[in-house]
């Protein structure tokens, strides 16, 4: 068990969170229960709750959701189209800001937070993976992942980051000249590259087919290991919950039920 | 309404911002070439029509003295259709409620009949009455800044001896639409009038009964003016005839005439600079339109819509915007070239001057306006109109972006990659790059290329009034007089120093270039009247020979050491050779000089001098006044701070009024080019943007990818633009300069300052406009779709 001491500033705003340590615990690759959540989960949410209003018509697409998870956690999010998952990965995020109810990361307040406290967050504490990979078209590989590292407060080298998704050789290459896979890569490089204490990912290999998509996976779940990265995925794929502590499943705007997986599955082991 | 066209609606309102901001640049083309060409027109056919019912006439004399009987032996002449023999006279005036004296040219109407060439346009009251002395016609301009009306009453000192004059009317004259006291640079148009009186009254005043001392001659249609002009002068000769000149002499018309110059100059300039601006924004903006449609434009032609339909969908999109701009530019050139043909009738006097209506100005505006659009969407239409449907509908190849200095480049700068996407962005459309920047680089050469005449205005105020005619007033006697008179003036109240001036007219020639020119003569050593070469180092007038103004030398084509021919136009009539031994620089008119003793040498032996310029104790001025009218013998004053005040306003108000105009549309082009670039790279990094703002980035910091790359822009386009401004003030000088006038090509540092100033203000307008766009990024919406 290696044991990461992750003390960072966090945002004004959100208060002073330099003193707190996060014990992280994080498992073995194939490590077969989830990890032990202490004192306090890393990432928390009470009635959290998001209503659409387009003109007259509410359309609830997060209906009071409680959910924690812990430090180094890999949790896979299932559910039908329109279930609420990305509202609620956008949430947790600090993309958006709920209608009602709470977020919270350790014990700051994401609700509470301003505009400039939220993007705060997300510089020194998340990183996003999305389905379009949304890399900077001007830059390279290795450019694209320093944008993150040069506003990061103790980010990994660019190549490192590079080298833990296996694109060591690509990185001066611009996005246009990578594969998709090899694109969703760079962006995940460029998600851990500032060793987030929180990696969500929405639908990372829904561009991709099967043999890349694990390789991708196989990036995911290494930073995971690694680095203890608190790991959310969203999926459409069902074959891909066998590699995560648990599972989240969505149905109308709430997490209908939760299991955890005894045994995981390697991502080398999944294909679809 | 057919769907297309409500998609182009919907287009146009979803794209007002920017389309807005095109038709703006657009109407500033359209207005400057309303008012230029408008007022040209304007000006130019009210004045041919008025020549052409007032029979202005073509050719002008002035002589001594000749019997009427000598108008037939001219009216005889080959190529004269009618001829006209008048009495003209200075005369001093003096007016109630203006301290120093004005002064008056007297001019003969015929007993009986009306006068047969430059006939008046009575405003006002009525013509004097045959065999009433005391009544007279007045010149309008004169009589609006006097206040005179029918009634009004005025002293003039007629051949010596003071008169009550009686208005009865107000008048126009073709031959005075510009009026000005001879001898003055400027029109004062409270100091300088023209007065008509019976011809009865006149003679008998100045002892010309029976005989005329100026002529007017009408040509027949085909006839040469220099062969008639040389018959006359061989006519008058005998009489004293002082060289008959024809029209693009005569001051007023020759005024007019630098106007049109100017006017014309104008209108060859500005407007193509705004149609080419306007041309390109059209480009850019479609180009990225027709990007982002991309996929529609195959949907329609798998539709069935062919090519041309397409393009025509577009092109009526950009005719659409230029409507919209010829709309707007009408409104404004209308505006602007009554507000313009208001001031000019204020120092033009015409019988009625508006602002053309010319339906055919504003259709060629509007076409021109309408080609400059359609040639703007030409490359972005065809590029994409004629994509076969299959291929328009995949979405375009990606932008391929290139390292600036190779990927292994040694020196590695160590920029933030922020920097690396702005230089990557701006490389990677070459074209739009470069078309911002000479956009902005217009509108900083329109600034600099507008600013610049105020200060070439005040240098040559200050030339003029500070370093090279520094007394406070010059006195012209009525006629020459000895040497001696200096004493008497120098003995007048308030004067505090007096030097003599002789002004003698002449026909100056070389080779076959002539020119009616005055020399004047001042003593070698004069403080008050100075000359400077073209370093404003004082010249001292040299013991011979003759200095020339370097208008008159250029126009001569003569240096010092050549010889020019110097006729007089008075008196003895024989023709000099004179040295030219200097050059000075002159921006007023053109100019001779000569030491006043060598002058008299040349031409009359006898020491005789025509005036006196005189510096003035300011607090005994009004004594000075009052001694001047009580002895009128003495002659005219013409006063320099008057002369300076008037010449300000004079300027002040054209100059400003142009440059207002000017920097209020070089701040729409700014503006417009800036936006609609600033518009067009939100939209193609848009997406770039809201991915940053998701990984951390503060509104601020992502805006300045934006912000730095209209930095860039900018500063890349104010030397371009100082360069471009300087050539347009250098043509300006080119095609505004007269024999009456030159501008001085004087660009000051501060020219340059306050005209990046004016488009760097209007950059970060619209800037901060686009900003607002970026702290408005939707992060969610962004991350849904692919591009
Ligand atoms: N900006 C929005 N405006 C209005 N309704 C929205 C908006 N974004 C999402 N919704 C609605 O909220 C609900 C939840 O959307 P969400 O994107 O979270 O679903 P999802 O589970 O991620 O679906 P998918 O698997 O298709 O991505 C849906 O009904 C959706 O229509
Ligand atoms: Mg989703």
């Amino acid at each position: 068990m290696i044991r990461i001491n992750c003390r960072r500033e966090f945002t004004h705003s959100l208060g002073d969170m330099s003193q707190s340590n996060v014990a992280r615990s994080a498992p073995d690759t194939a490590g077969a229960a989830p990890p032990t959540t202490a004192a306090a989960p890393l990432l928390r949410t009470s009635k959290l709750t998001k209503i659409y209003r387009m003109g007259d018509v509410e359309v609830l697409a997060l209906d009071a959701v409680d959910f924690s998870a812990g430090a180094g956690e890999f949790d896979v999010i299932l559910g039908p189209s329109g279930s609420g998952k990305s509202t609620f990965l956008n949430l947790v995020g600090g993309l958006d800001t709920p209608t009602s109810g709470e977020a919270w990361f350790l014990d700051h307040r994401l609700t509470a937070a301003s505009e400039s406290a939220l993007t705060r967050y997300r510089r020194e504490h998340v990183g996003f993976v999305f389905q379009f990979y949304n890399l900077v078209p001007s830059l390279t590989a290795r450019e694209n992942v320093r944008l993150v590292t040069e506003i990061a407060h103790r980010p990994m080298r660019a190549e490192e980051a590079l080298e833990l998704v296996g694109l060591k050789e690509r990185m001066d290459h611009f996005p246009a000249q990578l594969s998709g896979g090899e694109q969703q890569r760079v962006a995940i490089a460029r998600a851990i590259a500032k060793r987030p204490d929180l990696l969500l990912c929405d639908e990372p290999t829904g561009a991709l087919d099967s043999a890349t998509g694990v390789v991708v996976l196989e990036a995911l779940t290494k930073v995971n290991a690694e680095l203890g990265t608190t790991t959310l995925v969203i999926t459409h794929n069902v074959a891909i919950r066998g590699i995560a502590h648990r599972v989240i499943n969505f149905a109308n705007g709430r997490i209908a039920s939760i299991e955890a997986n005894a045994h995981r599955l390697p991502a080398s082991a999944i294909s679809w | 309404m057919r769907a297309l066209h409500i998609k182009l609606l919907r287009e146009l309102r979803r794209l007002w911002a920017q389309v807005l901001a095109i038709a703006l640049v657009m109407a500033a083309g359209v207005a400057t070439l309303i008012i230029g060409v408008g007022t040209y027109q304007s000006l130019e056919r009210t004045r041919a029509l008025y020549y052409e019912a007032n029979h202005f006439a073509d050719l002008f004399a002035g002589l001594t003295r000749a019997p009427r009987p000598l108008l037939d032996e001219i009216g005889a002449i080959d190529g004269v259709l009618a001829v006209d023999g008048r009495i003209a006279k200075l005369a001093l005036a003096d007016i109630e409620g203006l301290t120093e004296p004005a002064s008056t040219l007297l001019v003969s109407l015929p007993d009986g009949g009306r006068e047969p060439l430059n006939q008046l346009y009575l405003r006002s009251g009525r013509l004097p009455e045959v065999g009433h002395a005391t009544e007279a016609v007045v010149s309008e301009i004169f009589a609006k800044a006097r206040g005179f009306v029918p009634g009004s009453h005025l002293r003039v000192v007629m051949n010596g001896s003071l008169r009550d004059i009686t208005i009865t009317g107000i008048a126009l004259s073709p031959e005075y639409i510009y009026a000005m006291a001879p001898g003055e640079t400027m029109p004062n148009e409270g100091r300088f009038g023209v007065l008509w009186m019976p011809e009865k009254a006149l003679a008998a005043a100045y002892d010309l009964q029976g005989a005329f001392n100026a002529v007017a001659v009408k040509l027949l249609p085909g006839a040469s003016l220099p062969a008639v002009t040389a018959a006359v002068d061989r006519v008058l000769a005998p009489y004293g005839g002082q060289g008959a000149y024809g029209r693009a002499q005569q001051t007023s018309n020759a005024f007019l005439d630098s106007e049109l110059t100017q006017l014309r100059g104008m209108s060859s300039v500005l407007p193509p600079v705004f149609l080419l601006v306007a041309a390109f924004l059209v480009n850019m903006t479609l180009t990225r339109l027709i990007a982002l449609e991309r996929e529609q434009i195959g949907l329609l032609k798998a539709l069935g819509y062919s090519s041309w339909a397409v393009a025509w969908h577009y092109v009526e999109f950009v005719m659409l915007i230029a409507i919209v701009g010829t709309a707007l530019g009408y409104g404004l050139g209308i505006w602007a070239g009554n507000g313009l043909t208001v001031l000019y009738a204020r120092f033009y006097s015409f019988p009625v001057l508006v602002f053309s209506r010319d339906p055919i100005l504003y259709v060629v505006a509007g076409g021109i306006t309408m080609a400059a659009a359609v040639i703007g969407a030409v490359r972005a239409v065809s590029k994409a109109a004629w994509l076969p449907p299959a291929v328009a509908m995949l979405p375009p190849a990606p932008p391929q972006y290139r390292q600036v200095l190779g990927a292994r480049t040694v020196v590695r700068l160590a920029l933030p990659q922020t920097w690396n996407m702005v230089t990557r962005h701006l490389l990677h459309w070459p074209w739009r790059t470069i078309g911002g920047v000479l956009g902005m680089a217009f509108a900083v050469a329109i600034l600099v290329g507008s600013i610049w005449s105020i200060g070439s205005m005040n240098f040559t105020i200050d030339y003029i009034f500070n370093r090279t005619e520094r007394q406070d007033a010059t006195i012209n006697f009525l006629g020459a007089k000895p040497v001696r008179a200096l004493y008497e003036i120098g003995r007048l109240p308030g004067v505090l120093a007096a030097e003599p001036q002789r002004t003698i007219g002449v026909e100056i020639r070389s080779g076959h270039v002539k020119r009616r020119v005055a020399v004047s003569g001042h003593a070698a050593g004069s403080r008050l009247t100075r000359l400077l070469d073209a370093s404003l180092v004082p010249v001292v007038l040299p013991p011979t020979g003759i200095v020339l103004g370097k208008t008159l030398a250029d126009l001569l084509g003569v240096r010092p050491g050549d010889t020019v021919e110097v006729t007089p136009l008075e008196g003895d009539r024989t023709t000099r050779q004179v040295t030219v031994t200097g050059l000075v620089e002159s921006y007023l008119g053109l100019s001779a000089y000569m030491e006043l003793g060598a002058l008299n040498a040349l031409f009359d032996h006898a020491p005789l001098i025509s005036g006196a310029n005189v510096a003035i104790d300011t607090s005994r001025e009004a004594e000075l006044f009052a001694a001047l009218k009580a002895t009128p013998a003495l002659g005219l004053i013409s006063l320099r701070a008057v002369s300076l005040e008037r010449f300000r306003e004079t300027m002040a108000e054209n100059l400003f009024v142009m440059i207002g105009v000017l920097v209020a549309m070089a701040g729409v082009i700014a503006f417009g080019v800036v936006y609609n670039f600033a518009r067009i790279s939100l939209s193609e990094q848009g997406r770039e943007m809201a991915s940053l703002r998701v990984l951390g980035f503060y509104r601020h910091e992502v805006s300045m990818l934006l912000l730095a790359e209209i930095a860039v822009v900018t500063l890349l386009a104010q030397p371009i633009g100082w360069f471009l401004g300087y050539q347009l003030a250098r043509g300006m000088v080119r095609s505004f300069s007269s024999e009456l006038f030159t501008m001085p090509l004087v660009v000051s540092p501060d020219v340059y300052v306050y005209s990046s100033a004016v488009v760097v203000a209007a950059a970060l307008l619209s800037a901060l406009i686009v900003r607002r766009r970026i702290d408005r990024l939707d992060m969610i919406a962004v991350l849904k779709t692919r591009e």
